[in-house]
């Protein structure tokens, strides 16, 4: 497991890097997601399931896919044909297909392995981390809530069409 | 070595398994839907058309596989592996009886859930790699739409999470000896049918390809066995959806006399016959049709069957 | 939501419904006998030729599929030297049909014509031209038309009376 740990690591330090080298933007984001991945990879290796989980759907599943939606719509300028050529070499293809091998590979390991067991400790299911939030750090969980719910008035007000 | 032999059996039966559901589906849906609108469907090659199997297969692997020039190479065939590897592996957490599934784990179901969110990617990612208007346009709907349901999806599965006490979904499948949840979870088990449907966009909910106004949608410049992974794709994505009903709402394999595994594949096959009958019958609703449907009515709706389940167990404490 | 799920019973019930699809090569359709398929050539009862050459059905023919060229026998009565009709550009819209002033282009209830070679669509006097009348089984052109061939002179027509000497002054 403590093999896993480190591989995983590397491949988000690795992947994180690659994110701010990438030119492209959305070959940026991909590498963005395989960071976040692999960073649940290590949550997971270190016995936070729940959380690695969490990482999964709300970062690379939910986050990640807002920033795709937004790169998308933008990156389709007159521009966009001069940099296909730059897009289409090899070097751009092969870094992110070896390294997501190397996640998959991680996963099938855990699976076959020792399924549900952590690297150290014993595995922290959702009922500590619930007690967690709200137990000793309640107010935290509030206080995030409250910004939450100031960023969603926010952007009602700012979605709001005109009443003129 | 008898657990890895085990769990290789298990691996690749449950791969075995979903690929031939899969392929059979390829047929059947089109024999269903035929059945249900007076028609025969495919019934020529062989007894009742059962080698168009066959003949679709020859005939996806045989086209020519045309990647645009003006795509993004890599992303473009990136696209549906991602389907294919998210939708497969979420069969990995699935009970199908005791002692065959591939990997217990603690958090199966938020592992379905991260899963079923990565599948997102296939999507968008194939329609702004494509770079064509048909297959954008597909892609941010489909963007839209899948983040929008999964967030009920998540929700409407969190009553049965709470009656369970557990998000193991062999865990949940035993709770439910005494009772399926989908008498104490209806409105959960309607909404998670509602965001299944509209998760692997399947007709009503097919508004990323909606053949009508965008061609195919996010697929329009795939051909040959790139199409045809996200055709399998979404067949084991309904085969999945109907899975995960059983094992969530309808008890798994729990049944009297017959053995589990067969009570578990009777119960997924009605719930395939099922999608494909909702897909024979409902027209598919206008865009913003389907984001209030999904947000004014849906999330309420998930949020309430949550709080209330919630209230409940406390009080009974 | 009660709508949806009625639909949705209202669709299941048709799946014990009689098929409406006619099993085609095995079951084939009625076709009524003046269905427009596929084109033939006439002959009139006495086993001639019907066709008299005189082009209108290349002419009526809005995508000039029909191609054909005129000549005489010795005895002064004109057929058609060949005949030929390309079916990959005929649309059987039935013109030619209309507008034959001897109805020996006539259009039958047949529509079986698949072919794997394009060539073989277009169809010679041979392949066009029956050994029967058709859908005019007593109708014979030169029966009632004034012209004189071979066994029928002048006035010896149906309802022609015999040719009046114009330069005699007797009454």
């Amino acid at each position: 497991m403590i093999v896993v740990f480190y591989i995983a690591s590397g491949v988000a330090i690795l992947s994180t890097f690659l994110v701010i080298l990438q030119s492209n933007a959305v070959h940026a984001l991909l590498y963005a997601i395989l960071s976040l991945l692999s960073v649940a990879i290590v949550f997971f290796s270190l016995g936070a399931p729940l959380v690695a989980a969490l990482e999964v759907i709300v970062y690379a599943g939910a986050i990640m896919v807002l920033f795709v939606f937004v790169v998308m719509v933008l990156n389709l300028g007159p521009g966009a044909e001069g940099q296909e050529r730059v897009w289409l070499q090899p070097r751009t293809w092969t870094g992110p297909v070896i390294l997501t091998l190397v996640l998959i590979g991680e996963l099938i390991y855990i699976f076959l392995a020792r399924p549900g067991l952590a690297l150290g400790g014993p595995a922290i299911g959702p009922q500590e981390v619930s007690l967690a939030l709200y137990g000793p750090y309640l107010l935290g969980v509030e206080l995030a809530s409250i910004l939450l719910l100031a960023g969603l008035v926010g952007a009602y007000h700012l979605g709001r069409e005109p009443s003129d | 070595m008898s657990s890895l032999a085990t769990n290789l059996i298990n691996v690749f039966g449950v791969l075995f398994a979903v690929l031939t559901v899969a392929a059979v589906l390829v047929y059947g849906e089109r024999r269903l839907l035929a059945l249900v609108q007076d028609r025969y469907g495919p019934n020529r090659a062989g007894p009742f058309g059962l080698l168009q199997i066959i003949a679709d297969v020859i005939k996806m692997f045989t086209k020519e596989d045309w990647i645009p020039p003006f795509a993004d190479r890599f992303v473009f065939i990136l696209a549906p592996a991602v389907i294919m590897i998210t939708v497969l592996l979420s069969f990995t957490v699935v009970p199908f009886a005791p002692g065959v599934e591939v990997v217990s784990l603690n958090i199966g179901l938020l592992f379905f859930l991260a899963m079923s969110s990565m599948g997102v990617y296939s999507v968008v990612l194939a329609g702004w790699a494509s770079n064509s208007k048909y297959s954008l346009l597909g892609g941010l709907r489909a963007a839209a739409q899948m983040l929008s349901y999964e967030v009920f999806m998540g929700l409407s599965l969190m009553g049965v999470v709470i009656l369970a006490g557990s998000f193991n979904l062999r865990e949940i499948v035993e709770a439910q000896k005494g009772m399926w949840f989908v008498l104490p979870q209806f409105i959960g088990f309607v909404v998670f049918m509602i965001a299944g449907l509209a998760e692997t966009h399947r007709i009503p909910f097919d508004l990323p390809e909606a053949d009508s106004e965008l061609i195919a949608g996010y697929h329009s410049e795939y051909s040959a066995m790139k199409f045809g992974m996200f055709m399998v794709g979404e067949y084991i994505g309904v085969t999945l959806i109907s899975v995960l009903i059983v094992a969530l709402f309808f008890g798994g394999w729990i049944g009297p006399v017959l053995p589990p595994l067969v009570w578990f594949v009777l119960k997924t096959s009605f719930f395939i016959l099922l999608i494909i009958l909702i897909r024979g019958s409902l027209p598919r609703p206008r865009y913003d049709q389907l984001m209030s449907y999904g947000w004014k009515l849906l999330l309420p709706l998930s949020l309430l069957n949550l709080v209330v389940t919630g209230g409940i167990v406390l009080a009974l404490g | 939501m009660l709508s949806v799920l009625r639909s949705i019973w209202g669709v299941f019930l048709h799946a014990f419904r009689r098929r409406e699809t006619v099993l085609y090569p095995e079951v084939k359709p009625y076709l009524p006998p003046r269905y427009r398929g596929r084109i033939i050539l006439t002959r009139d009862p006495d086993g001639e030729e019907r066709c008299v050459a005189c082009y209108l059905c290349a002419v009526a023919c809005p995508v000039d599929c029909i191609s054909l060229q005129a000549t005489e026998d010795d005895s002064g009565r004109r057929y058609p030297e060949f005949f030929r009709i390309n079916f990959s550009r005929c649309i059987f819209c039935g013109l030619c049909e209309e507008a034959c002033p001897t109805f020996a282009i006539q259009l039958t209830p047949d529509f079986e014509m698949g072919e794997y070679n394009r060539n073989n669509l277009v169809y010679e006097k041979e392949q066009l031209l029956i050994s029967g009348p058709g859908k005019y089984p007593d109708y014979n052109f030169y029966r009632v038309a004034g012209l004189a061939i071979a066994g029928k002179g002048k006035g010896e027509a149906e309802r022609e009376q015999p040719p009046v000497d114009v330069r005699s002054l007797l009454p």
